[in-house]
């Protein structure tokens, strides 16, 4: 503090601003925040409670399927032995929970992103001002948004769900934003050329073929996701994450390993699940294959007219 | 009535175009504009294009083609004059109006295609059926006939990257086809193309554009296309349009130095064709007279041969002065045709097939139509003097020759001498 002498710029108390502002939320609008928390907890507790619903073996079973209809056998053997091992280590319920987190951020957080993404190709200003925020969301350490989350919010689900939305969802917003851009000019034309709506642009040339980036970019917001959901297990959110943050409280080295672990499982699965439903993916897997000839039949229809 | 119609039309980038406009119209030049910011693509356009014919707008890159191209359905809005499609100007549509006219009234290929590489061969060329609310079985069916016209029968099922260039061009152009309209605009639709296919597509497309009786504009970089396609051709040079005439009056009449260093290493031999240089015998012969009326006709004209000529315009022979005279001389009734000899060619065929024709023989090459009727005549002198100098023989300036007096042997005197 002693700097502050010899500088000509006046002191500025943000951090009593932001202090006074949380806490005028706190005083005013505590019911909001509650019922809005209870809301989100009930949401969040319904799809971790379906996830374990589920037996684990039954599960694996899925899980592994998806990964063979979207991307190759070997990755189904992979995930089989990684699924597994977590169940072994007795992780699967925070798996779950964690799982949960993710899936339910990853779905807001793309509900969120692609139509801003999408306005922000189409219209500069929105894009300039959107750009910075996006910048503040992705560089601001996530623990000084999850202090004030837990204020507003309380211990518990919400507040990390919150944090992870924050932080996965720039990603989603720039690529959707650069997907659009990144669409051929001259197959835009051909659209507008013909007589489309804008709408009709939108929906028949410009996603489709921005869908590749899209799909990039939701690939990011889950792994963003992932990593802040280990986090959020600070803020009490139960999980994989609420396991690394005891392990370190106690010392247990043990239980910190089983539970790393079994995030990197989480991770390299969901990354390579849905790095694959990006599209250009592998043609090894069976979803390409029944996709493929498909494909045909429908297009046989089409030109035969049948 | 025109199909298109553009008038004193102006296309400038940059911010606040108008202020070009003012100032090249007061006379300042592209480069004091370009100083101040402005991009001026397109400057003070007009011209109008026919309805069922192919309107070539010709000139180098960085003219200003595109941008000009997309001003007639509105990719672009002109800065300032006006476009006129069928009769409605376009400059002061809405939205949903505009749309109404390209869908109904103009479609476009494109460079480089522009198919959805999400979809099927038929999907696209049925893509602007599906934006019209045509429903599924009717465009498809439209689709797949569109594709049976460009050569793609049974290709509906593949996807556009199982295609070569060409056969992706061929969507693009089964996909205008099928929109059902009009007026076709296309941007260098053959320019990425290789050469052989390139003249293949050019083929198809006057093969097309005749049976279909589409009106075309069409943009190219290459003159030889422009000469090859164009009923008229628009030479463009840094926005502005120098001249608008045939491949022959532009060949032979160029306004300035500019269109004439263009086009004057242009192989006439490949650009004219045997329609440019044929004559109108001077008169003809119905097939139904005597060696009598022949002698009479030809004395008439001092005339070496004679054509004959059935009532449905085919050539029936040819006569020889001295096989008349023979033929009068020995009191016969028939005709002493000569047929064996003569020599047919296509309207269309370039002067550089035609040389293979040339031989040394008084007797014309015969220029007919695919049903065989006369069109003209070739005369070697005049295929001689086009190979010489590249000048056609033809051109109307044929002394003795008009248009009018070759229609009266067939059409009425031919009945006088039968
Ligand atoms: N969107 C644009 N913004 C600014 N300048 C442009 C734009 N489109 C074309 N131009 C300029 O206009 C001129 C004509 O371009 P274009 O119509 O594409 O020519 P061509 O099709 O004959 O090659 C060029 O100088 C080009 O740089
Ligand atoms: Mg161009």
């Amino acid at each position: 503090m002693e700097d502050q002498e010899s500088t000509v710029i006046p002191s500025i108390q943000v951090g009593d601003w932001v202090e006074s502002g949380v806490d005028w939320l706190t005083g005013n609008f505590r019911e909001i925040f509650r019922t809005f928390s209870d809301v989100l907890e009930t949401l969040i507790n319904g799809l971790i409670d379906a996830l374990l619903f589920v037996p684990p073996d039954l599960m694996i079973v899925v899980l592994v399927l998806l990964g063979l209809i979207l991307r190759s056998w070997q990755f189904a053997v992979g995930s089989a032995l990684g699924l597994s091992a977590v169940v072994a280590m007795g992780m699967w319920e925070a798996a779950m929970q964690t799982l949960g987190i993710v899936v339910f951020a990853t779905v807001v957080a793309v509900l969120i992103a692609v139509p801003i993404g999408v306005l922000a190709a189409r219209n500069r200003v929105v894009s300039n001002i959107v750009q910075p925020v996006l910048d503040f969301m992705q560089t601001m350490p996530a623990f000084v948004y999850l202090v004030p989350a837990v204020i507003l919010f309380g211990i518990g689900f919400v507040p990390g769900l919150l944090s992870t939305i924050v932080f996965a969802l720039p990603p989603g917003v720039r690529l959707t934003e650069l997907g659009i851009r990144q669409v051929d000019a001259e197959t835009v034309e051909a659209g507008q050329a013909f007589g489309a709506t804008p709408r009709q642009i939108l929906r028949g040339i410009q996603l489709p073929l921005a869908t590749p980036t899209i799909m990039a970019g939701v690939n990011q917001v889950i792994m963003l996701a992932l990593s802040m959901a280990v986090i959020a297990g600070m803020a009490g959110a139960d999980g994989l994450g609420k396991l690394i943050v005891e392990s370190i409280a106690r010392l247990d080295v043990g239980l910190g390993a089983e539970a790393g672990l079994s995030v990197v499982v989480l991770a390299i699965y969901l990354d390579r699940l849905t790095a694959s439903i990006g599209g250009s993916g592998s043609d090894k897997s069976l979803g390409a294959l029944i996709r493929r000839s498909r494909g045909r039949s429908v297009a046989q229809r089409v030109t035969t007219g049948i | 009535m025109s199909a298109i119609e553009a008038h004193g039309v102006f296309k400038i980038f940059g911010r606040r175009p108008e202020r070009g406009v003012r100032a090249l119209q007061e006379g300042r030049d592209r480069e004091e504009l370009r100083a101040r910011g402005l991009t001026p693509a397109v400057i003070d356009a007009t011209f109008s294009v026919d309805p069922g014919e192919i309107f070539v707008v010709m000139g180098l890159s960085g003219s200003g083609k595109s941008t000009l191209i997309r001003t007639v359905n509105r990719l672009l809005d002109p800065t300032a004059g006006s476009v006129v499609i069928g009769g409605t100007d376009i400059s002061s549509l809405d939205g949903a109006a505009l749309r109404q006219v390209r869908r109904e009234k103009v479609s476009m290929v494109f460079q480089h295609f522009a198919l959805l590489p999400h979809r099927t061969v038929g999907e696209n060329a049925a893509y602007g059926l599906e934006v019209q609310g045509v429903n599924r079985s009717d465009r498809e069916a439209r689709a797949e006939e569109a594709l049976g016209m460009v050569g793609l029968d049974g290709w509906g099922a593949s996807l556009p990257s199982e295609l070569s260039g060409g056969m992706r061009q061929r969507v693009g152009l089964a996909r205008a086809l099928a929109a059902g309209t009009d007026i076709m605009l296309m941007d260098e639709a053959f320019s990425a193309l290789d050469p052989l296919i390139r003249r293949e597509m050019q083929d198809q497309l006057i093969d097309l554009q005749q049976r279909l009786d589409k009106t075309i504009l069409f943009i190219t970089h290459d003159l030889n296309e422009a000469m090859r396609l164009g009923d008229h051709i628009a030479m463009m040079r840094d926005g502005r349009i120098e001249q608008i005439g045939t491949a022959e009056e532009i060949l032979n009449n160029p306004v300035n130095n500019y269109v004439a260093e263009f086009v004057q290493d242009v192989d006439r031999t490949r650009v004219l064709t045997a329609a440019n240089i044929m004559e109108q015998p001077v008169a003809l012969l119905g097939s139904g007279a005597g060696p009598r009326a022949a002698q009479k006709l030809m004395r008439e004209h001092q005339l070496n041969w004679l054509l004959v000529v059935n009532r449905d315009r085919t050539v029936e022979g040819l006569l020889w002065s001295h096989g008349v005279a023979s033929a009068v001389h020995d009191g016969q009734d028939a005709l002493p045709l000569y047929r064996d000899g003569l020599r047919f060619t296509s309207p269309d065929t370039t002067l550089n097939d035609l040389f293979a024709e040339a031989a040394s023989s008084p007797a014309p090459l015969i220029v007919r139509d695919d049903a065989g009727r006369l069109l003209g005549v070739i005369p070697d002198v005049t295929l001689l003097a086009a190979m010489g100098n590249g000048q056609p023989g033809g051109n109307g300036e044929t002394p003795g020759v008009s248009p009018h007096d070759i229609q009266t042997p067939i059409d009425g005197s031919t009945a006088e001498v039968v």
